[in-house]
């Protein structure tokens, strides 16, 4: 039995060898045929023709990204604190499952909601068609709080009470115990949670496409619509052959290495606070 | 309590009355505002979404006949789905099929591997930093970079095809490092007394394992399960190039969509927006109902424990 719990174990191990060694192999083979830096820095799509650059949705996903980090950090580690430190327990054991809840919502009704909401209130209030850097940056704000909330909510508790008792004593009002003595100590515990929030953020397909236009161009405004890595993927895949298919892939590649450095600050950012 | 927060040490004085008494400086008041007003959007937009959703979604189950009385639109949940009637009663078997077999897959890899970790592995090995490391990555990789891996090994490679065995081996894989963390959490919250004991009364290490551990553990795990299956009725993007859009309710080796899936193409398609609501509606009861499952066998464990 030892032999089959250790096998079924390595099957994670399996997992990842296989997805790296499918990925590159399938992707890699397409930078025989186009420059990496033509790829990579290309600011035209055009697959018919072609042209493979995909310049345009490396900054999509990294625009969409920064603008759901502005609204969705500061709201995300405000309520955690709030949860951890300001809220009764009656508040609060209301609160944990209502982020849970946040956090279960399938991508596809958060962009559906996108879509019958927010894009047509932003199309009568802003201009443009709805479709846009904007819009998604909201939707993905809202779907990146519960990964930020509970880690940094966690991150919070776990910081001894003898930081913010000793914060007391000298003086200090509670709220600047918490935001002076606590908050500092939970620091790497929040940061990492940001992160994770960024690697969600980056890898969401489904909710983006809904809502972004996915127009393969530089962005040049907010209300503009984008297209990230990975709908360019998932908006293609379905009718795309040959080149233009290992393009997409090649896609894949690029994302899934984004991904990787983001899980290695991750786990480089994990590892101090363990080490502290 | 009368200097603002941002006056230096050596002039603060020592005040030992409880400091939430009295007039707490503006700086800090600020601060507590900030506080409430950012857990008030975080329940707002939960509100907002639930209600929105709801309020549209489940007037579009009913509808009112000639004489004005509101009846039961059961067309959506016709056994066949045609472009007529946009039924969901196919995606609603899919998804139900999908769950079973993602999990036929995820949940014994899962607990045996957890089992694993806890129960027999030394604790700080080689092997099982890499096992941790790889189940991290896993659980960070985006679902649509699954879609390539199912697309690339089980659909072609392989030979599935597009096909609900290819859906599921797909979100097994995605599912997998969520089971395997909580179980091995919760084998390692079992008391070693409970060990000792089975070992003492002449129990083996397996026997012990099975028969004693896994039990106490197994709220932890079932809580585990229950959010993989919300995971899996929700997903959408790994399975499109893998389980694909099929209309009927899917064999192992047919196409079928996922009430997500559904949703999706529904929307795509650009077709009856009251049908979509009716989806989401679903989808979000589904979400609601696992995650308070979850929520109810994870609070048994502590009280038990």
């Amino acid at each position: 039995m030892r032999g089959l719990f250790l096998a079924s174990a390595c099957v994670c191990i399996l997992a990842v060898g296989v997805i790296c060694y499918f990925l590159f192999a399938n992707g890699l083979p397409f930078f025989s045929q186009y420059s990496v830096v033509g790829f990579i820095t290309g600011t035209e799509w055009a697959p018919l023709r072609g042209v493979f650059g995909i310049l345009p949705m490396i900054v999509g996903s990294f625009v969409i990204t920064l603008g759901a980090l502005l609204l969705g950090a500061p709201i995300g580690v405000l309520t955690a604190v709030m949860m951890a430190r300001f809220a009764s327990g009656r508040v609060v054991r209301l609160m944990k499952p209502a982020v849970a809840l946040l956090a279960g919502i399938p991508s596809v009704v958060y962009g559906f909601f996108g879509l019958m909401l927010l894009v047509p209130f932003t199309r009568n209030t802003l201009g443009g068609d709805g479709l846009s850097i904007l819009v998604a940056s909201v939707l993905l704000a809202i779907m990146i709080l519960p990964t930020i909330i509970q880690t940094s909510q966690a991150a919070i508790e776990a910081v001894p009470d003898a930081y913010y008792e000793g914060s007391l004593a000298l003086g200090a009002t509670h709220e600047s115990s918490v935001f002076r003595a606590v908050l500092p100590a939970a620091r790497s515990g929040i940061i990492s949670g940001i992160v994770l929030g960024v690697g969600r953020a980056i890898g969401e397909t489904t909710a983006v496409l809904m809502v972004a236009g996915n127009q393969a161009r530089l962005p040049t405004s907010l209300l503009k619509g984008v297209r990230t890595l990975t709908v360019n993927v998932l908006l293609e895949m379905g009718y795309a052959a040959e080149l233009h298919r290992e393009s997409l892939i090649a896609t894949g590649v690029v994302l899934f290495i984004i991904i990787m450095a983001i899980n290695f600050v991750f786990s480089f950012v994990n590892r101090r606070r363990v080490l502290q | 309590m009368s200097q603002s927060v941002d006056a230096g040490a050596d002039r603060r004085q020592i005040d030992i009355s409880v400091p939430t008494r009295g007039r707490a400086p503006w700086g800090s008041r600020a601060l507590k505002w900030l506080c409430w007003l950012a857990g008030a959007i975080t329940m707002g937009v939960l509100l907002l979404i639930v209600s929105y959703i709801l309020a549209n979604g489940i007037p579009e189950f009913f509808f009112r006949d000639e004489e004005g009385v509101l009846r039961f639109k059961d067309q959506l949940f016709a056994v066949r789905y045609s472009s007529k009637n946009l039924s969901m009663f196919p995606a609603i078997i899919n998804t139900l099929s999908m769950t079973g077999l993602s999990l036929l897959f995820s949940v014994p890899l899962g607990v045996g591997g957890g089992i694993y970790l806890a129960e027999y592995a030394k604790p700080n090995s080689k092997l099982v930093k890499v096992i941790r490391v790889t189940a991290e990555t896993l659980a960070g990789i985006p679902s649509i970079i699954y879609a390539l891996f199912g697309m690339l090994v089980f659909v072609v490679t392989l030979g599935l095809g597009i096909s609900m065995v290819a859906g599921a081996l797909t979100l097994g894989t995605m599912t997998l490092p969520m089971i395997l963390r909580q179980t091995e959490e919760s084998l390692l919250g079992v008391p070693m007394s409970y060990r000792e004991g089975s070992y003492g009364l002449g129990a083996g290490k397996l026997r012990t394992t099975i028969r004693i551990v896994l039990p106490v553990a197994m709220p932890g795990i079932l809580a585990a399960v229950l959010l993989s299956i919300g995971r899996i009725s929700g997903e959408t993007a790994a399975l499109i190039f893998t389980s694909g859009t099929g209309t009927r309710i899917a064999g192992l080796n047919d196409s079928g969509r996922t009430l997500a899936v559904h949703l999706f193409k529904l929307q795509e398609e650009g077709r009856a927006v009251g049908a979509s609501f009716a989806v989401a509606v679903v989808l979000l009861i589904i979400v609601v109902l696992m995650n308070a499952l979850s929520a109810y066998v994870a609070k048994k464990l502590t009280t038990k424990g």
